[in-house]
């Protein structure tokens, strides 16, 4: 069943019947499969990317690495729900660097709201022992999608 | 004043513009079209392939290579053969290096062909074979394949096709524009028919990665054909290289030793950096092709679908990446089929006729377009097919 999920993690707006054709399934199979999954929490969810420097939207990312002190018992589980708990916080990871100890991705409307959530939410969270912020210049590629990619076709009608 | 048309070679001023490229040129200018006419991968070259012809340009590696191209790319072309359809042939003597597989089947027909000599050519076919046979002064005799048959050239049609004069048999599979391939079965009946005579096959093996279901199959590897066999590929459909323009020929040393005459005065060797970039494509490109592959496929069964649901005919290719439909029930001609939906539904196809007259009835479409665009063509061609019913 990797195939089927690999198609809809690639593209998310093709159809059950479009995916019953192209693995040679019954529509219905795919459907129950896509349920399956979904219960199971192996589907999340779905989304869109956009390029939000093409809209007049104002938005701006930052990578922000933080190091805490781990929580007796519950490590560093707990903490990380208090940091992902905020709407700002766009994915947060665990790592393995000895430097930190969690990379978060942040969107905020300006720079100055990014700083505020650093200083008064963020920094002040009892374990948090340190941060640092890196604002993102230009996204170029994301989700494995390239940023303003050509697309015009200039293939030769050969 | 000079008499241009006194200068030039008549077989050349006499030699029809390729079919495909009027088609063409009614095009360009138009805009936003949906354009399903493109004979090439949508892919990108796969990137590390890319980075092996950077690097050697960055290195200085700016030479001519030998004739037959670098020793290092006549080994990969030789274990690839091998890996991918069991044929064998010597790196040394029995493969070179040619500018496309376009090359590839100019040199062979150059050092077969003879004035007088009969070529079969099955059709519908690509455009290239006929005008370089006429240049030799060679007539070609057409086999029109039928969808009764699936567009496979059958034992029995060449057997009829032979005269005393038959030089070559071309073996254009898997096929532009039909998408058929021969099978096994199929190649070893043909081989019945060619055993014991002296004609010579010219197998254009370009789409061989490109087939659905099952393996291309070479009809070298059918007993006692391999002798007489030579085979025209490349690299532009099955590693999406088109615009390096690397094809290679096999054949047996004593065909492929002359062929090599030719391709040394004329062209003097391939692309070096192109060369470069071929070595790595076979070297660590086999799962670059097996993903193309199931996009293309993908994409095949999405708009044959999609094709039959708005009802128009189709039969299922095995193989390249066009589906050849059946447009004859609508009343129109392939061209004017072709010119009205592209001039009122702006999507372009290409007109069976671009391929021979046995293509009269029949468009190709190319399914090298992401699905999106697959989606757009089709609801295109669905009001089109709506307006011709009403008409009715």
């Amino acid at each position: 069943m990797d195939k089927l999920l690999k198609l809809i993690e690639e593209d998310a707006t093709l159809t059950t019947e479009q995916l019953a054709l192209m693995l040679s399934m019954e529509a219905d199979e795919v459907k129950s499969t896509i349920d399956r999954y979904e219960s199971e929490g192996v589907i999340l969810g779905r989304k869109t990317i956009i390029d939000w420097d093409k809209t007049d939207s104002e938005t701006i990312n930052a990578i922000i690495e933080v190091k805490v002190t781990p929580q007796r018992d519950r490590g560093f589980d707990r903490i990380a729900e208090k940091i992902y708990n905020y709407p700002e916080v766009k994915s947060l990871y665990l790592m393995s660097s000895g430097g930190f100890d969690f990379t978060l991705l942040i969107e905020g409307k300006t720079m100055r709201e990014v700083a505020l959530f650093v200083t008064q939410k963020l920094a002040p969270i009892e374990s948090v022992t340190a941060t640092a912020t890196h604002f993102v210049l230009r996204k170029y590629k994301d989700k494995g999608v390239i940023y303003g990619a050509n697309e015009t076709d200039e293939r030769g009608n050969e | 004043m000079l008499d241009y048309q006194r200068m030039l070679n008549k077989t050349v001023t006499e030699m029809k513009p390729s079919g495909i490229r009027k088609f063409f040129d009614m095009l360009s200018g138009m805009k936003d079209v949906v354009a399903l006419t493109v004979g090439q991968p949508d892919f990108i070259t796969p990137w590390h392939i890319r980075e092996a012809a950077i690097e050697s340009i960055e290195k200085g590696k700016t030479y001519y290579t030998s004739n037959a191209g670098t020793p290092e790319l006549r080994l990969e072309i030789s274990k690839y053969m091998k890996r991918k359809f069991n044929l064998s042939y010597n790196p040394q003597e029995e493969i070179f290096v040619t500018v496309g597989g376009s090359e590839a089947i100019d040199v062979a027909m150059r050092a077969i062909l003879e004035p007088g000599d009969e070529v079969i050519l099955p059709q519908p076919a690509f455009v290239c074979y006929e005008p370089i046979a006429n240049m030799q002064g060679a007539k070609v005799v057409h086999i029109n394949t039928r969808l009764e048959n699936k567009f496979k050239v059958t034992a029995e049609e060449i057997k009829n096709a032979i005269t005393d004069k038959t030089k070559m048999l071309i073996l254009p599979f898997p096929n532009n524009p039909t998408g058929a391939i021969l099978t096994r079965e199929e190649l070893t009946e043909i081989a019945e028919v060619l055993r014991g005579t002296n004609i010579c096959v010219l197998s254009d093996e370009i789409y061989a990665e490109l087939t659905y279901g099952r393996k291309h199959v070479s009809i070298a590897e059918i007993d006692g054909m391999w002798e007489r066999t030579i085979i025209a590929s490349g690299f532009a459909k099955a590693y999406a290289m088109t615009g390096w323009r690397m094809g290679y020929v096999c054949a047996p040393a004593p065909l492929l030793k002359e062929m090599l005459k030719i391709h040394q005065y004329a062209i003097m060797c391939a692309s070096t950096a192109s060369q470069f970039a071929a070595v790595e494509a076979m070297r660590n490109g086999d799962e670059d092709v097996e993903y193309m592959r199931a996009e293309y496929n993908r994409r095949r069964v999405f708009l044959l679908d999609g094709l039959r649901k708005i009802g128009i005919d189709c039969f299922e290719p095995e193989g390249a990446f066009y589906l050849y439909p059946n447009i004859g029930k609508f009343g129109l001609s392939s061209e004017e089929f072709a010119e009205r939906l592209l001039y009122e539904h702006k999507c372009a196809i290409v007109p069976g006729t671009a391929f021979g007259e046995s293509g009269e009835g029949f468009a190709r479409i190319s399914y090298a377009y992401s699905l999106k665009h697959l989606s757009q063509a089709l609801e295109r061609i669905e009001a089109f097919v709506k307006k011709l019913k009403s008409e009715k």
